[in-house]
């Protein structure tokens, strides 16, 4: 039955393309369009991705917290949504989990994230 | 107007150009075949009878495979009427998705899921009795009150009260249709259809 839905999710695949491939830990810099009367601007929104739900469907999004002025901030958005410009991979990260809701406890020092580098060949 | 028959295949969901996210149920329907054409002459009114889905040749009787045979098609599994002007169909005609163009409301019925036997507050959406306190322990979901006493003494018919809750025929009216794929015979509406995946669904214009 699913395969027949994938009809429609091929119609992503394009778009899929040029997302890069990013997970949960990874710092991304996504540029939002933002609709204010009839003028169109970009506004980037920095931060640590905490997690990616409903991958490989229409409805996937991904949750992305930073902290700004000393207030977590979280932001959920759909991934193919047309009001996202560009996604850009700034770092990518050391994580042990899919969803990091452990970042939500922790400030400062506490909450850092190792980079993750390929190893040499 | 008549329709056509189809399974739901499940839902998904559809960004419009504006960004916004709308809810969408994919269709598989038709083709479906005109298997007969009721005038108002021989069967006292008027009415297209349509079919969909290939039966098992083993498990269609004679009759049924007379019927289908006069409209020169292999018996159906799913078979349904509609009552409107019969001008413009002919037996043996076949119906396709294209029916339907994008942009377009149409009506979908279907047989809702089946829940078993449920109390009040969820097949009626009562509220229950309210709080658990002034020595209440347990009647929380109960329908409270069903009548007066002496008079009437008895309890009026039709008195809403716990039972067999969902299978049953649903019509959801006005749902756009977003996305025609004839080459797969599928259809995209948006909202949400009656029933389980792989249940008939019947469109109507």
């Amino acid at each position: 039955m699913s395969n027949i839905l994938d009809v429609l999710n091929n119609e992503y695949r394009e778009q899929r393309a040029n997302i890069p491939n990013f997970a949960a830990g990874d710092t991304v810099n996504i540029h939002v369009k933002i609709r204010e009367g009839n003028k169109e601007r970009i506004q980037q929104f920095q931060g640590v991705v905490i997690q990616r739900k409903n991958p490989n469907t229409a409805g996937e999004t991904f949750t992305v917290r930073k902290v700004s002025n000393q207030i977590g901030l979280e932001r959920i958005f759909p991934l193919l949504s047309p009001n996202i410009e560009k996604i850009e991979l700034v770092r990518r990260g050391k994580v042990r989990r899919a969803r990091l809701y452990y970042l939500r406890g922790l400030s400062g020092k506490a909450s850092r994230i190792k980079e993750r580098r390929n190893k040499p060949a | 107007m008549p329709g056509i028959i189809g399974r739901k295949i499940g839902m998904t969901s559809l960004f419009t150009p504006d960004g916004k996210s709308v809810a969408a149920t994919l269709i598989q329907a038709g083709p479906c075949v005109v298997t007969q054409v009721k005038t108002v002459e021989v069967d006292g009114y008027e009415a297209v009878q349509v079919g969909y889905g290939d039966k098992k040749e083993k498990l269609a009787n004679k009759a049924e495979t007379g019927h289908f045979k006069k409209a020169n098609a292999t018996p159906k599994v799913k078979v349904v009427e509609f009552r409107t002007e019969v001008e413009g169909f002919n037996l043996g005609d076949t119906i396709n998705v294209d029916f339907f163009a994008e942009g377009e409301f149409v009506d979908v019925v279907g047989t809702s899921k089946g829940k078993g036997f449920q109390g009040v507050v969820k097949r009626y959406n009562f509220s229950g009795v309210g709080g658990q306190t002034h020595g209440q322990h347990n009647r929380a979901r109960h329908p409270g009150s069903i009548g007066a006493c002496s008079w009437p003494s008895r309890v009026f018919k039709g008195m809403r009260m716990a039972g067999r809750m969902g299978n049953d025929r649903v019509k959801v009216q006005n749902l756009r249709v977003l996305r025609v794929l004839a080459d797969k015979n599928l259809i995209l509406v948006s909202g949400s259809v009656p029933g389980a995946k792989n249940s008939f669904v019947v469109l109507e214009k």
